[in-house]
């Protein structure tokens, strides 16, 4: 589905972030990329979405180089991308972003079900501006949105989807993931932290320093990580990774 | 009383840009102006609008009670040549809940200079609301210039309302847009102004809002877009002389060589106003492009929604 080959990426006159990433994302799965901070996760998706460009390395989606296109090349060729940090726009209101999202107007019914499955009413939010009034929580949660609202995708890239969504809407966030991917066969491209995302992960891949460190299926992959967890404790219980 | 038929068909066209073909002329009060002329006035049971006998204009009286209805005024120049002054008046009676769609369409084809001057006071009585839609628009292939040049005055009464939507988006060459007003006790007046210039063109606004009523408040919203070699100017005061709230919103969007001033002043003249300015200038921020990239906008496309979002909504 997608395949990555010796993706290497640093930053512009400067430090060096992914150092010959391989990867691929079958179809139809759910693959969570978890790691370290600065080890590189986000520069992966971002790299995948077309917002930045490898220095080296080729992408491939369904066996098309798609390596030169750009944003827009990539997002009408399937790729759908949630930012880390969403935009605000100030004048564009919810439904406005769905609509560009999806490509036409949504009926009621849909958007209620696209903002319900991010935990969002659309009676309260549908025509509100996406602006600084809204906390950090609810420009995630519509950020998310955007991505459910998009139509041919075939593959959904999250990054870090969980920060700012409190307890009670998470677990609708895991119920919309697996739904999205039991009921359209799109791949989903999960970068996480979470222990409950990492779980319904078919495959779970470790990106640190740059590198593919492990992956495999959460069986495999979970307790390995949980021990490494538990071993890089510093005596005061900080939390220390290493690749 | 004129009828609607002595309309050209210019004017026609001009008045769907103006008021977007909602012109009900089986039963609203209206009056239409066109090159310096009436092209059509009707009154109704609750609005009466009368020529002015000292310049020319129109009053436009409304009764106290008048609820749901729409009066239109809006002023056409439909060829190159027209300089056209126009004084019109507004008595709004208590208690009323109305709206009032004006605007001016400009259209010249030719190579000599055709303006606008449209000189509008308010006076709203008691607890009475008014929308007051208002919409400038210049279209035409001509050299000559299309210049609009409001003046607005207004008079809020205790208790009332005021909303003024104000929209200048294409065409026009050059205004200049003067409002100032004076608010009384619990009075509200809210300013929504979108303004966008592109070409050479100029556009400078004036906002001057004095609060001399106790619990007044004014809130003015300002969002313009200056698209290649045009500049824009915005000026406002907005003065608290008792405990009373104003809010000054001044948002720009700089497109190419466009060009934005902006002097916000706030006068407090008592310890209990509570008057706040935000103001923000530049060029469309490029993670919004990149957000709408990735849904499958190009940069051109996301641009235009960028700044249609930023200017309508």
């Amino acid at each position: 589905m997608l395949k990555l080959e010796n993706i290497t990426w640093s930053v512009p006159g400067g430090e060096q972030i992914l150092n010959g990433i391989d990867l691929e994302i079958p179809e139809g799965k759910l693959t969570v990329i978890t790691g370290p901070n600065g080890g590189g996760k986000t520069s992966l998706a971002k790299i995948i979405a077309g917002l930045e460009t490898p220095s080296a390395g080729k992408i491939y989606l369904d066996g098309e180089d798609i390596t030169d296109l750009d944003i827009t090349e990539r997002a009408l060729k399937g790729i759908g991308y949630a930012f880390q940090q969403p935009v605000r726009f100030k004048g564009l209101t919810v439904r406005n972003l769905l609509e560009l999202a999806h490509g036409g107007k949504l009926s009621e019914d849909k958007y209620c079900t696209i903002l319900g499955r991010v935990g969002l009413c659309t009676k309260d939010y549908i025509d509100r501006e996406v602006n600084a009034s809204l906390s950090g929580g609810e420009i995630k949660r519509i950020e998310i949105a955007t991505v459910l609202a998009r139509t041919n995708t075939k593959l959904s890239v999250f990054d870090e989807p969980e920060a700012g969504i409190d307890l009670w809407s998470f677990s609708g966030l895991i119920e919309a993931f697996k739904e999205l991917k039991e009921k359209t066969n799109n791949s989903l491209l999960i970068i996480s932290h979470q222990e409950r995302i990492l779980e319904i992960a078919d495959e779970i891949v470790v990106i640190a320093n740059g590198k593919v460190r492990t992956r495999g299926t959460k069986e495999e992959v979970l307790p390995e990580l949980l021990a490494d967890e538990k071993a890089m404790q510093c005596p005061k219980g900080k939390k220390v990774y290493t690749a | 009383m004129s009828s609607v038929a002595n309309m050209n068909s210019i004017t026609k066209e001009l008045l769907n840009l103006i008021a977007d073909g909602e012109i009900d002329f089986e039963n609203s009060a209206y009056n239409i102006r066109e090159d310096g002329g009436c092209a059509g006035r009707q009154s109704s049971k609750n609005i009466s609008i009368v020529p002015k006998t000292d310049n020319p204009g129109i009053e436009i009286h409304i009764k106290p009670n008048t609820k749901g209805e729409t009066v239109y005024i809006p002023a056409c120049v439909t060829h190159s040549g027209v300089e056209d002054l126009v004084y019109n008046d507004f008595f709004v009676g208590e208690n009323a809940d109305i709206v009032i769609v004006a605007g001016c369409g400009i259209h010249n084809d030719g190579h000599s200079e055709s303006s606008h001057n449209g000189i509008h006071r308010f006076f709203v009585g008691k607890n009475a609301h008014v929308v007051y839609k208002e919409k400038h628009i210049g279209v035409g292939e001509g050299e000559g210039q299309r210049k609009i040049d409001p003046v607005t005055y207004v008079a809020l009464d205790e208790d009332s309302v005021l909303e003024m939507d104000t929209t200048q988006i294409s065409g026009v060459d050059s205004t200049v847009r003067k409002t100032s007003g004076t608010v009384g006790a619990r009075a509200k007046l809210l300013i929504t102004e979108r303004i966008m210039t592109d070409g050479n063109e100029t556009a400078y606004t004036d906002f001057s809002v004095t609060m001399d009523g106790e619990d007044s408040a004014c809130d003015l919203i300002s969002r313009s877009v200056a698209k290649d070699n045009s500049h824009q100017e915005f000026r406002s005061v907005i003065k608290g002389n008792t405990r009373c709230t104003g809010h000054s919103e001044c948002d720009a969007i700089l497109v190419g060589n466009g060009t934005v001033s902006a002097a916000p002043e706030l006068f407090a003249g008592n310890i209990d106003a509570a008057l706040i300015h935000e103001a923000a200038i530049g060029k469309i921020a490029g993670e919004q492009i990149l957000k709408l990239r990735t849904l499958g906008l190009t940069e051109e496309e996301a641009e235009e929604k960028i700044i249609e979002g930023f200017l309508v909504g």
